[in-house]
């Protein structure tokens, strides 16, 4: 099955006088990923969002939304998102703020319902929008942004300020509707919960992009060993003459053997063995997502 | 079309402030109709002011578009906040990011514009309609029916104003600085008027030019009454004064304010559209 392509960015450029937010940009997003934009604060991350959802003007560069052939806001109506903050009016209650995004949407009000019974907020559909805390706030845009059924959801910090007990009720939601085959863009800086959620990731660093791709393709790595055994001296110089690792350190009783091609943890074990070393410990494991992204974004 | 005005009422008509203006206002409307309660009746002085012949077809049109005018600055305020809450809700940018475009945004806030103007003339017809027929001394319908034109002038004046408050609420953002810069707008119209009647223009010239000033062009649509009622001529002549106004709706007047009603939205657009929210 070919893939379907939801948005195409190509060398998108923004500037705020000097300052450069964004450089010539380009990635896209097919169907059925879930992506992650990773990026410090300040990456370009929110202007990026910004410009695709039409209410940041681009400097140059391009930017489609499906097959190229429907203007910006057609495609918005097909397109949930909500950026930073949640934004409805603050008068009106959930239910009738959910009334006026379906009018604006065009989708029928039938689905409201539904939506707000999948975020937890059903009971609460008639009380004032300012009267809500800033999770539920944040659900209930979530909500807003589910109820034309989009392709894509786009989510800008969804967990910035929220407690504990926030950041989990939402991590769940975006799990639920990810692991229904909706398209996801999480933007965030906070890794752990993009490797929790996200297949795919584009990492940004002053506007430009870093990496863009599967998120085990980050850096082009093996992997690494942990290793433990009583002679410690004789493991490390077996390690460093074998032409298979690479940078090996050693701290707190353990060495740490980085690989430059593939092998098998019982691969070495037995090569260990047959040269009269005996492990205790043995680990072979994949840099975390942040190892992955600290080392990207020193090396450039 | 009609989505756009839902969209837009939905959002008004849930706004208490918003909600209470706009009944006050048409409550207003409607109580000029008091007019025709006052009534003096202190022994030998007898007087009714709805027997002054202010209630008379066609001045009536006349006089009713030229005082109610005045309440349009309850729906000035509506106006304006409407648009400066867009902004500090963050709401616009929600409703761009949920699929409005940005001409469909600033052509709903024009609608609502439109339809204000649109329901208090017809209010304010209805009004005078009754007013007049309780009152008026003449009720051949071919002088009911003249002057109608005083009503196209009010509703035009009305969408030129209202769409000022428009492009304000967009250009400054905050509904209290923006009504603070419409009343500074007025007094600059008052400084330039002054100055160029002190160093540069005869009184005549004076008018001309101020004429294409927005606020003063929206004045100039409805001249003031007064001094067409036959009871103040009267006594103008017997003071010796003798007023020589045209109280006519010219049809250039009507073209500057529409022109200026055009600017205005443009402008909202232009703004709009190059601002990053």
């Amino acid at each position: 099955m070919p893939l379907k392509t939801i948005l195409t960015v190509n060398n998108l450029t923004k500037k705020f006088g000097h300052l450069t937010a964004v450089k010539a940009l380009s990635f896209t997003i097919e169907k059925g990923n879930v992506y992650g934009l990773l990026g410090p604060n300040g990456s370009g991350k929110s202007t990026t969002l910004g410009i695709i959802l039409n209410v940041v003007n681009r400097t140059s560069g391009t930017f489609s939304w499906f097959d190229g052939n429907t203007s910006t806001h057609e495609a918005l109506k097909k397109v949930g998102a909500i950026i930073e903050r949640p934004n409805f009016y603050p008068y009106m209650t959930a239910i009738k703020n959910l009334k006026l995004v379906c009018k604006i949407k065009e989708v029928p009000e039938s689905r409201i319902e539904e939506k707000l019974k999948l975020v937890g907020l059903w009971e609460r559909r008639d009380s004032k929008f300012r009267t809500y805390s800033l999770g539920m706030k944040q659900r209930l845009a979530i909500a807003s942004a589910l109820l034309n059924d989009p392709e894509i959801l786009i989510l800008d910090e969804p967990t910035n300020g929220l407690d504990p007990a926030g950041i989990h009720q939402i991590r769940e939601i975006i799990k639920k509707i990810a692991s229904e085959g909706t398209t996801i863009l999480l933007a965030s800086h906070l890794l752990d919960e993009v490797e929790k959620v996200c297949s795919h990731v584009v990492i940004l660093r002053k506007g430009e992009k870093l990496y863009s791709g599967p998120v085990d393709g980050m850096l082009s790595s093996h992997g690494f060993f942990e290793l433990r055994t009583e002679n410690m001296g004789l493991l490390k110089d077996l390690l460093s003459k074998h032409a298979g690792f690479g940078k090996i350190s050693g701290e707190n009783g353990t060495i740490t053997a980085y690989l430059k091609e593939e092998m098998d943890a019982d691969e070495l074990n037995k090569m260990l063995f047959e040269n009269g070393i005996v492990l205790s410990h043995l680990v072979k494991r994949k840099e975390s997502l942040e190892e992955q992204f600290l080392t990207l974004t020193k090396n450039n | 079309m009609v989505r756009l005005l839902q969209i837009e009422f939905i959002k008004l008509w849930n706004n208490r402030a918003s909600r209470i203006l706009i009944t006050s206002y048409f409550v207003l409307l409607t109580s000029i109709a008091l007019i025709a309660a006052i009534k003096f009746d202190i022994g030998p002085v007898q007087f009714h002011l709805a027997e002054q012949g202010i209630f008379n077809f066609p001045y009536i049109w006349h006089f009713n578009t030229f005082v109610t005018a005045i309440f349009k600055l309850f729906l000035a305020i509506v106006i304006v906040s409407m648009m400066a809450n867009e902004y500090s809700n963050k709401t616009i940018k929600q409703n761009l990011i949920d699929g409005l475009s940005k001409k469909e945004f600033i052509f709903s806030k024009f609608l609502t514009v439109i339809s204000f103007a649109a329901i208090s003339t017809g209010f304010v017809f209805v009004v005078s309609m009754i007013l007049g027929l309780a009152y008026s001394d003449y009720n051949e319908l071919s002088i009911i029916f003249s002057d109608l034109e005083f009503l196209l002038a009010f509703f035009v004046k009305l969408v030129g104003f209202f769409a000022f408050c428009l492009f304000l609420g967009i250009l400054v953002k905050r509904s209290a600085f923006a009504l603070g810069f419409l009343i500074l707008w007025q007094i600059f119209e008052g400084f330039v008027r002054g100055m160029l009647r002190w160093k540069v223009l005869d009184g005549d010239g004076t008018d001309a030019v101020m004429g294409f000033f927005p606020l003063n062009a929206m004045f100039n649509l409805i001249k003031e009454p007064f001094t067409r009622l036959s009871a103040v001529q009267n006594v103008a002549n017997q003071i010796g004064e003798d007023f020589e106004l045209n109280y006519h709706v010219h049809w250039y007047e009507i073209l500057i304010v529409l022109g200026w009603t055009a600017i205005f939205i443009y402008l909202s657009y232009v703004l709009l559209k190059k601002r990053d929210l």
